[in-house]
Protein backbone atom coordinates (compact mmCIF):
# COMPACT_ATOMS: atom_id res chain seq x y z
CA UNK A 1 0.00 0.00 0.00
CA UNK A 2 2.83 2.37 0.88
CA UNK A 3 4.56 1.65 -2.39
CA UNK A 4 1.27 2.29 -4.19
CA UNK A 5 0.90 5.73 -2.59
CA UNK A 6 4.56 6.54 -3.25
CA UNK A 7 4.07 5.73 -6.91
CA UNK A 8 0.92 7.84 -7.16
CA UNK A 9 2.76 10.76 -5.65
CA UNK A 10 5.59 10.38 -8.09
CA UNK A 11 3.29 10.11 -11.08
CA UNK A 12 1.37 13.20 -10.02
CA UNK A 13 4.61 15.08 -9.42
CA UNK A 14 5.62 14.00 -12.92
CA UNK A 15 2.74 16.02 -14.36
CA UNK A 16 3.67 19.15 -12.52
CA UNK A 17 7.45 19.25 -12.79
CA UNK A 18 7.22 19.21 -16.55
CA UNK A 19 5.09 21.63 -18.49
CA UNK A 20 2.67 18.90 -19.60
CA UNK A 21 0.42 19.18 -16.58
CA UNK A 22 0.10 22.93 -16.79
CA UNK A 23 -0.48 22.90 -20.53
CA UNK A 24 -3.21 20.28 -20.25
CA UNK A 25 -4.94 22.21 -17.50
CA UNK A 26 -4.56 25.50 -19.36
CA UNK A 27 -6.04 23.99 -22.51
CA UNK A 28 -8.91 22.47 -20.56
CA UNK A 29 -9.59 25.76 -18.76
CA UNK A 30 -9.57 27.54 -22.11
CA UNK A 31 -12.19 25.17 -23.50
CA UNK A 32 -14.24 25.42 -20.32
CA UNK A 33 -14.08 29.20 -20.58
CA UNK A 34 -15.21 28.94 -24.17
CA UNK A 35 -18.19 26.87 -23.22
CA UNK A 36 -18.88 29.30 -20.36
CA UNK A 37 -19.07 32.16 -22.83
CA UNK A 38 -21.29 30.13 -25.13
CA UNK A 39 -23.47 29.35 -22.15
CA UNK A 40 -23.78 33.00 -21.17
CA UNK A 41 -24.85 33.93 -24.70
CA UNK A 42 -27.47 31.21 -24.58
CA UNK A 43 -28.76 32.40 -21.22
CA UNK A 44 -29.30 35.91 -22.56
CA UNK A 45 -32.13 34.62 -24.71
CA UNK A 46 -35.25 32.93 -23.47
CA UNK A 47 -35.39 31.50 -19.99
CA UNK A 48 -34.69 27.78 -19.95
CA UNK A 49 -35.90 25.07 -17.62
CA UNK A 50 -32.72 23.05 -18.09
CA UNK A 51 -30.28 22.78 -15.16
CA UNK A 52 -27.05 24.67 -15.51
CA UNK A 53 -24.84 21.57 -15.70
CA UNK A 54 -26.83 20.23 -18.60
CA UNK A 55 -26.51 23.54 -20.39
CA UNK A 56 -22.77 23.31 -19.86
CA UNK A 57 -22.72 19.82 -21.20
CA UNK A 58 -24.73 20.77 -24.26
CA UNK A 59 -21.96 23.12 -25.47
CA UNK A 60 -20.03 19.99 -26.50
CA UNK A 61 -16.73 21.28 -25.23
CA UNK A 62 -16.98 18.47 -22.70
CA UNK A 63 -16.26 15.84 -25.35
CA UNK A 64 -13.51 17.86 -26.93
CA UNK A 65 -11.78 18.13 -23.55
CA UNK A 66 -12.27 14.46 -22.70
CA UNK A 67 -11.17 13.06 -26.06
CA UNK A 68 -8.14 15.32 -26.36
CA UNK A 69 -7.00 15.34 -22.76
CA UNK A 70 -7.14 11.59 -22.17
CA UNK A 71 -4.34 10.66 -24.60
CA UNK A 72 -2.13 13.50 -23.44
CA UNK A 73 -2.57 12.61 -19.77
CA UNK A 74 -2.02 8.91 -20.20
CA UNK A 75 0.52 8.63 -23.00
CA UNK A 76 3.58 8.94 -20.77
CA UNK A 77 2.47 6.55 -18.03
CA UNK A 78 4.09 3.38 -19.36
CA UNK A 79 5.57 4.41 -22.69
CA UNK A 80 7.97 6.96 -21.21
CA UNK A 81 9.23 4.62 -18.52
CA UNK A 82 9.79 1.88 -21.01
CA UNK A 83 11.54 4.27 -23.33
CA UNK A 84 13.95 5.60 -20.72
CA UNK A 85 14.44 2.22 -19.08
CA UNK A 86 13.16 3.24 -15.66
CA UNK A 87 10.50 0.60 -16.12
CA UNK A 88 13.20 -1.95 -15.50
CA UNK A 89 14.28 -0.39 -12.23
CA UNK A 90 10.64 -0.06 -11.24
CA UNK A 91 9.78 -3.68 -11.98
CA UNK A 92 12.78 -5.01 -10.09
CA UNK A 93 11.62 -3.49 -6.82
CA UNK A 94 9.37 -5.61 -4.61
CA UNK A 95 6.19 -4.10 -6.00
CA UNK A 96 3.56 -6.07 -7.87
CA UNK A 97 2.48 -5.44 -11.44
CA UNK A 98 -1.06 -4.81 -10.23
CA UNK A 99 0.12 -2.08 -7.87
CA UNK A 100 2.03 -0.39 -10.69
CA UNK A 101 -0.96 -0.46 -13.04
CA UNK A 102 -3.38 0.76 -10.37
CA UNK A 103 -1.04 3.51 -9.20
CA UNK A 104 -0.52 4.85 -12.68
CA UNK A 105 -4.23 4.70 -13.44
CA UNK A 106 -5.14 6.40 -10.16
CA UNK A 107 -2.62 9.16 -10.72
CA UNK A 108 -4.02 9.81 -14.18
CA UNK A 109 -7.55 9.84 -12.82
CA UNK A 110 -6.65 12.21 -10.00
CA UNK A 111 -4.95 14.56 -12.41
CA UNK A 112 -7.97 14.35 -14.70
CA UNK A 113 -10.30 15.31 -11.85
CA UNK A 114 -8.02 18.21 -10.91
CA UNK A 115 -8.30 19.36 -14.49
CA UNK A 116 -12.08 19.55 -14.17
CA UNK A 117 -12.08 21.60 -10.98
CA UNK A 118 -12.18 24.97 -12.79
CA UNK A 119 -15.65 23.97 -13.97
CA UNK A 120 -16.80 24.39 -10.38
CA UNK A 121 -15.42 27.92 -10.54
CA UNK A 122 -17.47 28.70 -13.64
CA UNK A 123 -20.62 27.43 -12.00
CA UNK A 124 -19.84 29.34 -8.82
CA UNK A 125 -19.43 32.60 -10.73
CA UNK A 126 -22.73 32.00 -12.46
CA UNK A 127 -24.49 31.37 -9.19
CA UNK A 128 -23.12 34.63 -7.76
CA UNK A 129 -24.63 36.69 -10.54
CA UNK A 130 -28.03 35.10 -10.84
CA UNK A 131 -30.78 35.32 -8.32
CA UNK A 132 -31.69 31.69 -8.70
CA UNK A 133 -30.38 29.87 -5.62
CA UNK A 134 -31.14 26.46 -7.10
CA UNK A 135 -28.31 26.81 -9.55
CA UNK A 136 -25.76 25.35 -7.12
CA UNK A 137 -27.76 22.24 -6.45
CA UNK A 138 -25.28 19.84 -4.82
CA UNK A 139 -27.10 16.77 -6.08
CA UNK A 140 -26.87 18.02 -9.61
CA UNK A 141 -23.23 18.93 -9.28
CA UNK A 142 -22.55 15.60 -7.61
CA UNK A 143 -24.08 13.57 -10.39
CA UNK A 144 -22.36 15.65 -13.05
CA UNK A 145 -18.98 15.13 -11.41
CA UNK A 146 -19.77 11.46 -10.87
CA UNK A 147 -20.38 11.21 -14.60
CA UNK A 148 -17.17 13.06 -15.37
CA UNK A 149 -15.31 10.78 -12.96
CA UNK A 150 -16.73 7.52 -14.30
CA UNK A 151 -16.28 8.49 -17.92
CA UNK A 152 -12.79 9.66 -17.03
CA UNK A 153 -12.11 6.21 -15.62
CA UNK A 154 -13.06 4.64 -18.94
CA UNK A 155 -10.87 6.98 -20.96
CA UNK A 156 -7.93 6.84 -18.56
CA UNK A 157 -7.94 3.04 -18.52
CA UNK A 158 -8.08 3.08 -22.32
CA UNK A 159 -5.11 5.42 -22.29
CA UNK A 160 -3.20 3.21 -19.83
CA UNK A 161 -3.75 0.26 -22.10
CA UNK A 162 -2.57 2.20 -25.15
CA UNK A 163 0.47 3.46 -23.28
CA UNK A 164 1.41 -0.01 -22.08
CA UNK A 165 1.32 -1.28 -25.65
CA UNK A 166 4.03 0.97 -26.95
CA UNK A 167 7.44 2.40 -26.11
CA UNK A 168 6.69 5.58 -27.98
CA UNK A 169 4.54 8.25 -26.39
CA UNK A 170 3.37 9.46 -29.79
CA UNK A 171 2.11 6.02 -30.77
CA UNK A 172 0.50 5.62 -27.36
CA UNK A 173 -1.28 8.96 -27.76
CA UNK A 174 -2.44 8.10 -31.28
CA UNK A 175 -3.72 4.73 -30.12
CA UNK A 176 -5.66 6.09 -27.20
CA UNK A 177 -6.99 8.96 -29.32
CA UNK A 178 -8.30 6.49 -31.86
CA UNK A 179 -9.75 4.23 -29.14
CA UNK A 180 -11.45 7.20 -27.53
CA UNK A 181 -12.67 8.60 -30.80
CA UNK A 182 -14.08 5.22 -31.83
CA UNK A 183 -16.00 5.08 -28.59
CA UNK A 184 -17.31 8.58 -29.22
CA UNK A 185 -18.34 7.78 -32.78
CA UNK A 186 -20.11 4.65 -31.55
CA UNK A 187 -22.09 6.66 -29.08
CA UNK A 188 -22.79 9.32 -31.68
CA UNK A 189 -24.09 6.59 -33.96
CA UNK A 190 -26.26 5.30 -31.14
CA UNK A 191 -27.87 8.67 -30.66
CA UNK A 192 -28.52 9.02 -34.41
CA UNK A 193 -30.17 5.65 -35.00
CA UNK A 194 -33.94 5.49 -34.83
CA UNK A 195 -35.37 3.79 -31.79
CA UNK A 196 -36.52 0.14 -32.01
CA UNK A 197 -34.44 -0.84 -34.95
CA UNK A 198 -33.67 -4.37 -33.85
CA UNK A 199 -30.76 -5.72 -31.82
CA UNK A 200 -28.19 -3.37 -33.35
CA UNK A 201 -29.80 -0.41 -31.67
CA UNK A 202 -30.13 -2.39 -28.52
CA UNK A 203 -26.39 -3.08 -28.44
CA UNK A 204 -25.42 0.39 -29.54
CA UNK A 205 -27.63 1.99 -26.93
CA UNK A 206 -25.27 0.70 -24.27
CA UNK A 207 -22.47 2.61 -25.92
CA UNK A 208 -24.49 5.80 -26.01
CA UNK A 209 -22.01 7.72 -23.88
CA UNK A 210 -23.34 11.03 -25.13
CA UNK A 211 -26.89 10.35 -23.93
CA UNK A 212 -25.67 8.71 -20.73
CA UNK A 213 -23.50 11.66 -19.84
CA UNK A 214 -26.44 13.92 -20.60
CA UNK A 215 -28.38 11.99 -17.97
CA UNK A 216 -25.61 12.56 -15.42
CA UNK A 217 -25.63 16.27 -16.26
CA UNK A 218 -29.38 16.28 -15.77
CA UNK A 219 -28.94 14.78 -12.35
CA UNK A 220 -30.02 11.27 -13.26
CA UNK A 221 -27.69 8.51 -12.11
CA UNK A 222 -28.51 5.46 -14.17
CA UNK A 223 -27.11 2.25 -12.67
CA UNK A 224 -26.83 0.69 -16.10
CA UNK A 225 -24.32 3.28 -17.26
CA UNK A 226 -22.51 3.20 -13.92
CA UNK A 227 -22.07 -0.54 -14.27
CA UNK A 228 -21.06 -0.15 -17.90
CA UNK A 229 -18.42 2.48 -17.14
CA UNK A 230 -16.98 0.67 -14.16
CA UNK A 231 -16.79 -2.65 -15.97
CA UNK A 232 -15.21 -1.10 -19.06
CA UNK A 233 -12.62 0.54 -16.81
CA UNK A 234 -11.91 -2.75 -15.07
CA UNK A 235 -11.67 -4.53 -18.42
CA UNK A 236 -9.07 -2.14 -19.78
CA UNK A 237 -7.11 -2.14 -16.54
CA UNK A 238 -7.09 -5.91 -16.70
CA UNK A 239 -5.82 -5.78 -20.29
CA UNK A 240 -3.14 -3.29 -19.22
CA UNK A 241 -2.07 -5.62 -16.45
CA UNK A 242 -1.80 -8.48 -18.92
CA UNK A 243 0.36 -6.38 -21.22
CA UNK A 244 2.62 -5.43 -18.32
CA UNK A 245 2.86 -9.07 -17.27
CA UNK A 246 3.48 -10.25 -20.81
CA UNK A 247 7.25 -9.69 -20.54
CA UNK A 248 7.21 -12.63 -18.17
CA UNK A 249 5.51 -14.95 -20.59
CA UNK A 250 7.54 -17.53 -22.36
CA UNK B 1 19.00 -23.68 1.64
CA UNK B 2 22.71 -23.48 1.35
CA UNK B 3 24.10 -20.48 3.10
CA UNK B 4 27.40 -20.21 1.38
CA UNK B 5 26.20 -19.58 -2.17
CA UNK B 6 24.41 -16.37 -3.05
CA UNK B 7 23.58 -17.17 -6.64
CA UNK B 8 22.99 -20.62 -8.02
CA UNK B 9 22.37 -20.80 -11.71
CA UNK B 10 21.84 -24.18 -13.23
CA UNK B 11 21.24 -24.97 -16.88
CA UNK B 12 19.89 -21.52 -17.57
CA UNK B 13 18.66 -20.95 -21.11
CA UNK B 14 16.94 -17.89 -22.51
CA UNK B 15 15.56 -17.86 -26.01
CA UNK B 16 14.10 -14.85 -27.69
CA UNK B 17 12.08 -15.24 -30.84
CA UNK B 18 14.62 -16.44 -33.33
CA UNK B 19 17.80 -16.57 -31.31
CA UNK B 20 19.24 -17.94 -28.12
CA UNK B 21 20.69 -15.28 -25.86
CA UNK B 22 21.90 -17.56 -23.10
CA UNK B 23 22.39 -21.22 -23.65
CA UNK B 24 22.52 -23.73 -20.85
CA UNK B 25 24.87 -21.94 -18.47
CA UNK B 26 25.52 -22.90 -14.87
CA UNK B 27 27.52 -21.09 -12.24
CA UNK B 28 27.47 -20.27 -8.57
CA UNK B 29 28.56 -17.19 -6.73
CA UNK B 30 29.43 -17.42 -3.07
CA UNK B 31 28.58 -14.86 -0.44
CA UNK B 32 30.99 -11.94 -0.33
CA UNK B 33 32.48 -12.56 -3.74
CA UNK B 34 32.90 -9.93 -6.45
CA UNK B 35 32.29 -11.69 -9.70
CA UNK B 36 32.73 -10.14 -13.11
CA UNK B 37 30.71 -11.20 -16.10
CA UNK B 38 32.82 -10.48 -19.09
CA UNK B 39 31.70 -10.59 -22.66
CA UNK B 40 31.28 -8.72 -25.92
CA UNK B 41 28.09 -6.87 -26.64
CA UNK B 42 25.36 -9.42 -27.16
CA UNK B 43 27.15 -12.17 -25.27
CA UNK B 44 24.23 -12.61 -22.90
CA UNK B 45 25.44 -10.56 -19.92
CA UNK B 46 22.43 -8.29 -19.64
CA UNK B 47 20.02 -11.12 -20.27
CA UNK B 48 21.56 -13.13 -17.44
CA UNK B 49 21.36 -10.15 -15.12
CA UNK B 50 17.77 -9.40 -16.04
CA UNK B 51 16.82 -12.95 -15.22
CA UNK B 52 18.70 -12.78 -11.92
CA UNK B 53 16.89 -9.58 -11.02
CA UNK B 54 13.47 -11.11 -11.80
CA UNK B 55 12.77 -8.73 -14.65
CA UNK B 56 12.13 -11.55 -17.05
CA UNK B 57 11.91 -15.31 -16.79
CA UNK B 58 14.25 -17.93 -18.10
CA UNK B 59 13.15 -20.20 -20.91
CA UNK B 60 14.47 -23.14 -18.95
CA UNK B 61 16.75 -23.88 -16.04
CA UNK B 62 16.62 -22.66 -12.48
CA UNK B 63 18.07 -19.61 -10.83
CA UNK B 64 18.17 -19.19 -7.08
CA UNK B 65 19.25 -16.07 -5.29
CA UNK B 66 19.93 -16.42 -1.57
CA UNK B 67 18.05 -19.69 -1.78
CA UNK B 68 14.91 -18.24 -3.35
CA UNK B 69 13.74 -19.10 -6.83
CA UNK B 70 13.66 -16.00 -9.03
CA UNK B 71 10.47 -17.02 -10.73
CA UNK B 72 8.28 -18.41 -7.99
CA UNK B 73 9.62 -16.30 -5.11
CA UNK B 74 10.33 -13.12 -7.04
CA UNK B 75 9.30 -10.81 -4.21
CA UNK B 76 11.74 -12.38 -1.77
CA UNK B 77 14.50 -12.17 -4.34
CA UNK B 78 13.76 -8.56 -5.23
CA UNK B 79 13.98 -7.58 -1.60
CA UNK B 80 17.48 -9.00 -1.47
CA UNK B 81 19.01 -7.54 -4.60
CA UNK B 82 20.04 -4.10 -5.68
CA UNK B 83 20.03 -3.92 -9.45
CA UNK B 84 21.43 -1.22 -11.65
CA UNK B 85 20.48 -1.84 -15.27
CA UNK B 86 22.56 -0.95 -18.29
CA UNK B 87 22.69 2.79 -19.02
CA UNK B 88 21.50 3.46 -15.49
CA UNK B 89 18.01 4.80 -16.11
CA UNK B 90 16.92 7.49 -13.64
CA UNK B 91 14.09 9.98 -13.45
CA UNK B 92 15.90 13.06 -14.75
CA UNK B 93 13.38 15.55 -13.41
CA UNK B 94 13.79 14.53 -9.79
CA UNK B 95 16.29 15.77 -7.25
CA UNK B 96 18.90 13.33 -5.98
CA UNK B 97 17.61 13.00 -2.42
CA UNK B 98 14.01 12.98 -3.60
CA UNK B 99 14.77 10.21 -6.08
CA UNK B 100 16.59 8.07 -3.53
CA UNK B 101 13.78 8.55 -1.05
CA UNK B 102 11.25 7.57 -3.68
CA UNK B 103 13.22 4.45 -4.52
CA UNK B 104 13.70 3.57 -0.86
CA UNK B 105 9.95 3.81 -0.26
CA UNK B 106 9.23 1.62 -3.27
CA UNK B 107 11.58 -0.90 -1.78
CA UNK B 108 9.57 -0.93 1.41
CA UNK B 109 11.59 1.36 3.66
CA UNK B 110 9.69 3.88 5.68
CA UNK B 111 9.88 6.70 8.18
CA UNK B 112 13.03 7.18 10.14
CA UNK B 113 14.77 4.13 8.73
CA UNK B 114 14.18 5.38 5.20
CA UNK B 115 15.70 8.78 6.01
CA UNK B 116 18.68 7.20 7.70
CA UNK B 117 19.38 4.88 4.82
CA UNK B 118 19.07 7.67 2.26
CA UNK B 119 21.49 9.80 4.28
CA UNK B 120 23.83 6.88 4.57
CA UNK B 121 23.99 6.06 0.87
CA UNK B 122 24.30 9.72 -0.06
CA UNK B 123 27.35 9.87 2.17
CA UNK B 124 28.67 6.51 1.00
CA UNK B 125 28.46 7.44 -2.66
CA UNK B 126 29.83 10.95 -2.08
CA UNK B 127 26.65 12.64 -3.23
CA UNK B 128 26.35 15.09 -0.34
CA UNK B 129 27.27 18.10 -2.48
CA UNK B 130 24.67 17.35 -5.11
CA UNK B 131 21.87 15.88 -3.01
CA UNK B 132 19.60 18.83 -3.77
CA UNK B 133 20.40 19.03 -7.45
CA UNK B 134 18.15 17.86 -10.25
CA UNK B 135 19.43 14.61 -11.72
CA UNK B 136 19.27 15.91 -15.29
CA UNK B 137 21.84 18.58 -14.36
CA UNK B 138 24.39 16.13 -12.98
CA UNK B 139 27.48 14.87 -14.75
CA UNK B 140 27.50 11.29 -15.86
CA UNK B 141 29.79 10.25 -13.02
CA UNK B 142 27.41 11.61 -10.44
CA UNK B 143 24.45 10.03 -12.17
CA UNK B 144 26.19 6.71 -12.08
CA UNK B 145 26.71 7.13 -8.36
CA UNK B 146 23.04 7.96 -7.92
CA UNK B 147 22.30 4.67 -9.63
CA UNK B 148 24.66 2.89 -7.28
CA UNK B 149 23.14 4.63 -4.27
CA UNK B 150 19.74 3.45 -5.45
CA UNK B 151 20.99 -0.12 -5.73
CA UNK B 152 22.35 0.10 -2.17
CA UNK B 153 19.61 1.95 -0.40
CA UNK B 154 17.72 -1.07 0.94
CA UNK B 155 20.87 -2.87 2.11
CA UNK B 156 20.60 -5.73 -0.36
CA UNK B 157 22.62 -8.87 0.09
CA UNK B 158 23.42 -9.04 -3.59
CA UNK B 159 24.25 -6.12 -5.85
CA UNK B 160 23.95 -6.57 -9.59
CA UNK B 161 25.53 -3.87 -11.72
CA UNK B 162 25.23 -3.94 -15.48
CA UNK B 163 28.13 -2.06 -17.02
CA UNK B 164 28.57 0.39 -14.16
CA UNK B 165 31.44 2.37 -15.65
CA UNK B 166 30.28 2.70 -19.23
CA UNK B 167 30.70 6.17 -20.66
CA UNK B 168 32.62 7.63 -17.73
CA UNK B 169 35.89 9.52 -17.91
CA UNK B 170 38.98 7.89 -16.36
CA UNK B 171 38.70 9.75 -13.07
CA UNK B 172 35.06 8.90 -12.69
CA UNK B 173 35.77 5.30 -13.59
CA UNK B 174 38.37 5.16 -10.87
CA UNK B 175 36.04 6.53 -8.23
CA UNK B 176 33.17 4.24 -9.23
CA UNK B 177 35.52 1.26 -9.15
CA UNK B 178 36.76 2.19 -5.72
CA UNK B 179 33.18 2.44 -4.58
CA UNK B 180 32.42 -1.04 -5.93
CA UNK B 181 35.47 -2.42 -4.18
CA UNK B 182 34.33 -0.89 -0.91
CA UNK B 183 30.92 -2.47 -1.35
CA UNK B 184 32.43 -5.90 -1.52
CA UNK B 185 33.18 -5.79 2.16
CA UNK B 186 29.52 -6.17 3.06
CA UNK B 187 27.80 -7.36 -0.09
CA UNK B 188 28.07 -9.90 -2.83
CA UNK B 189 28.62 -8.11 -6.10
CA UNK B 190 28.02 -9.25 -9.65
CA UNK B 191 29.16 -6.79 -12.29
CA UNK B 192 29.15 -7.07 -16.02
CA UNK B 193 31.49 -5.28 -18.31
CA UNK B 194 33.33 -5.48 -21.54
CA UNK B 195 36.14 -3.36 -20.16
CA UNK B 196 38.80 -5.77 -19.08
CA UNK B 197 40.95 -3.76 -16.69
CA UNK B 198 37.83 -3.27 -14.68
CA UNK B 199 37.50 -6.96 -13.99
CA UNK B 200 41.20 -7.29 -13.44
CA UNK B 201 41.11 -4.60 -10.81
CA UNK B 202 37.89 -5.27 -9.00
CA UNK B 203 36.82 -8.86 -9.29
CA UNK B 204 37.83 -11.92 -7.37
CA UNK B 205 36.47 -14.18 -10.08
CA UNK B 206 35.71 -13.82 -13.75
CA UNK B 207 33.17 -15.55 -15.93
CA UNK B 208 33.79 -15.07 -19.61
CA UNK B 209 30.58 -15.27 -21.58
CA UNK B 210 30.54 -15.61 -25.30
CA UNK B 211 27.52 -16.17 -27.48
CA UNK B 212 25.49 -17.27 -24.52
CA UNK B 213 27.98 -19.78 -23.17
CA UNK B 214 30.52 -19.64 -20.36
CA UNK B 215 33.95 -20.07 -21.91
CA UNK B 216 36.10 -19.62 -18.85
CA UNK B 217 35.55 -19.15 -15.15
CA UNK B 218 38.45 -18.53 -12.82
CA UNK B 219 40.28 -15.86 -10.87
CA UNK B 220 42.00 -13.21 -12.99
CA UNK B 221 45.38 -14.41 -11.69
CA UNK B 222 44.77 -18.02 -12.64
CA UNK B 223 43.63 -17.05 -16.09
CA UNK B 224 46.81 -15.07 -16.47
CA UNK B 225 48.94 -17.97 -15.30
CA UNK B 226 47.37 -20.10 -17.98
CA UNK B 227 48.62 -17.66 -20.52
CA UNK B 228 51.99 -16.81 -19.04
CA UNK B 229 53.76 -19.49 -21.07
CA UNK B 230 53.80 -17.11 -23.92
CA UNK B 231 54.73 -13.81 -22.29
CA UNK B 232 56.85 -11.33 -24.17
CA UNK B 233 59.94 -9.33 -23.23
CA UNK B 234 60.37 -5.83 -24.59
CA UNK B 235 63.88 -4.32 -24.71
CA UNK B 236 64.91 -0.97 -26.12
CA UNK B 237 68.60 -0.96 -26.92
CA UNK B 238 70.85 1.49 -28.76
CA UNK B 239 72.78 -0.79 -31.12
CA UNK B 240 73.05 -1.48 -34.83
CA UNK B 241 70.16 -3.53 -36.08
CA UNK B 242 72.25 -6.23 -37.67
CA UNK B 243 74.11 -6.90 -34.43
CA UNK B 244 70.89 -7.14 -32.52
CA UNK B 245 69.46 -9.62 -34.99
CA UNK B 246 72.57 -11.70 -34.70
CA UNK B 247 72.46 -11.63 -30.92
CA UNK B 248 68.86 -12.79 -30.66
CA UNK B 249 69.50 -15.59 -33.10
CA UNK B 250 72.39 -16.79 -30.99
CA UNK B 251 70.34 -16.94 -27.82
CA UNK B 252 68.70 -20.38 -27.57
CA UNK B 253 66.06 -19.20 -25.09
CA UNK B 254 64.48 -16.86 -27.61
CA UNK B 255 62.02 -18.37 -29.95
CA UNK B 256 61.01 -15.37 -31.94
CA UNK B 257 62.17 -11.78 -32.19
CA UNK B 258 60.82 -8.69 -33.79
CA UNK B 259 62.96 -5.57 -34.11
CA UNK B 260 61.60 -2.18 -34.98
CA UNK B 261 63.34 1.20 -34.94
CA UNK B 262 62.56 3.56 -32.05
CA UNK B 263 63.52 7.24 -31.62
CA UNK B 264 67.22 8.04 -31.73
CA UNK B 265 69.65 5.16 -32.12
CA UNK B 266 67.40 2.81 -30.26
CA UNK B 267 65.70 -0.30 -31.51
CA UNK B 268 62.68 -1.82 -29.92
CA UNK B 269 62.93 -5.60 -29.68
CA UNK B 270 59.92 -7.74 -28.91
CA UNK B 271 61.19 -11.12 -27.82
CA UNK B 272 59.18 -14.25 -27.26
CA UNK B 273 61.08 -16.64 -24.98
CA UNK B 274 60.79 -20.38 -25.24
CA UNK B 275 58.74 -22.15 -22.52
CA UNK B 276 58.07 -18.97 -20.67
CA UNK B 277 61.55 -18.67 -19.19
CA UNK B 278 62.49 -15.26 -17.88
CA UNK B 279 65.27 -14.08 -20.19
CA UNK B 280 65.66 -10.61 -18.74
CA UNK B 281 68.83 -11.24 -16.67
CA UNK B 282 70.57 -12.76 -19.67
CA UNK B 283 69.61 -9.88 -21.91
CA UNK B 284 70.88 -7.42 -19.36
CA UNK B 285 74.18 -9.27 -19.07
CA UNK B 286 74.64 -9.41 -22.84
CA UNK B 287 73.94 -5.75 -23.29
CA UNK B 288 76.31 -4.82 -20.49
CA UNK B 289 79.00 -7.02 -21.93
CA UNK B 290 78.79 -5.30 -25.31
CA UNK B 291 78.68 -1.82 -23.77
CA UNK B 292 75.35 -0.90 -25.38
CA UNK B 293 72.88 1.42 -23.82
CA UNK B 294 69.55 0.01 -22.77
CA UNK B 295 66.66 2.19 -21.67
CA UNK B 296 63.86 -0.31 -21.25
CA UNK B 297 63.52 -3.94 -20.28
CA UNK B 298 60.07 -5.25 -19.39
CA UNK B 299 58.14 -8.43 -19.44
CA UNK B 300 54.61 -7.93 -20.62
CA UNK B 301 52.22 -10.21 -18.86
CA UNK B 302 49.27 -11.19 -20.90
CA UNK B 303 46.41 -9.08 -19.71
CA UNK B 304 42.90 -10.38 -19.41
CA UNK B 305 42.35 -8.61 -22.67
CA UNK B 306 44.62 -11.04 -24.47
CA UNK B 307 43.06 -13.98 -22.71
CA UNK B 308 39.67 -12.70 -23.62
CA UNK B 309 40.57 -12.16 -27.24
CA UNK B 310 41.98 -15.68 -27.36
CA UNK B 311 39.03 -17.27 -25.74
CA UNK B 312 36.41 -15.50 -27.76
CA UNK B 313 38.19 -15.59 -31.08
CA UNK B 314 36.57 -17.83 -33.67
CA UNK B 315 38.43 -21.13 -34.05
CA UNK B 316 41.39 -21.40 -36.36
CA UNK B 317 42.66 -17.86 -36.06
CA UNK B 318 45.36 -18.52 -33.49
CA UNK B 319 48.38 -16.30 -33.73
CA UNK B 320 51.54 -15.98 -31.63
Amino acid sequence: MRAYLTLIRRELAGFFVSLTGYIIIAAAVFLMGLSFVMLLTKLQGDPTPLPITQLFYSTDCFWLILILAAPVITMRLFALERHTGTFETLMTTPISDLQVVLAKFSAALIFYMLMWLPLLGCIFILSRYTNNPGIMDTGLLGSTFLGIFLLGGVFMSLGCFASALSRSQIIAAMLSLSFGFTLFVLSFLASQLPVNNGWQTEVLSHFALIDQMNDFARGVVDTRSVVFYVSTTVLFLFLTLRVVESRRWN
Amino acid sequence: MSNESMIEVSNLTKRYAGHTAVSNISFTVGRGEIVGLLGTNGAGKSTTMRILSCYMPATSGTVRVAGFDVFTQADEVRRRIGYMPENNPLHPEMRVREYLKFRARLKGLSGKHCRERVDKVIEQCALTDVSRKIIAHLSKGYRQRVGLADALVHEPELIILDEPTIGLDPNQIRSVRQLIKDLAKNHTVLISTHILPEVEMTCSRVLILHEGKILAADTPDNLQKLMSNSSQVIAEIAAPRAELEQLWEQMPEIEYSDISPAEGDFHRCALTPRNGTDVRPQIFAMVQQRGWIMRELTRSRFSLEDIYVRVTRPNGEEEG
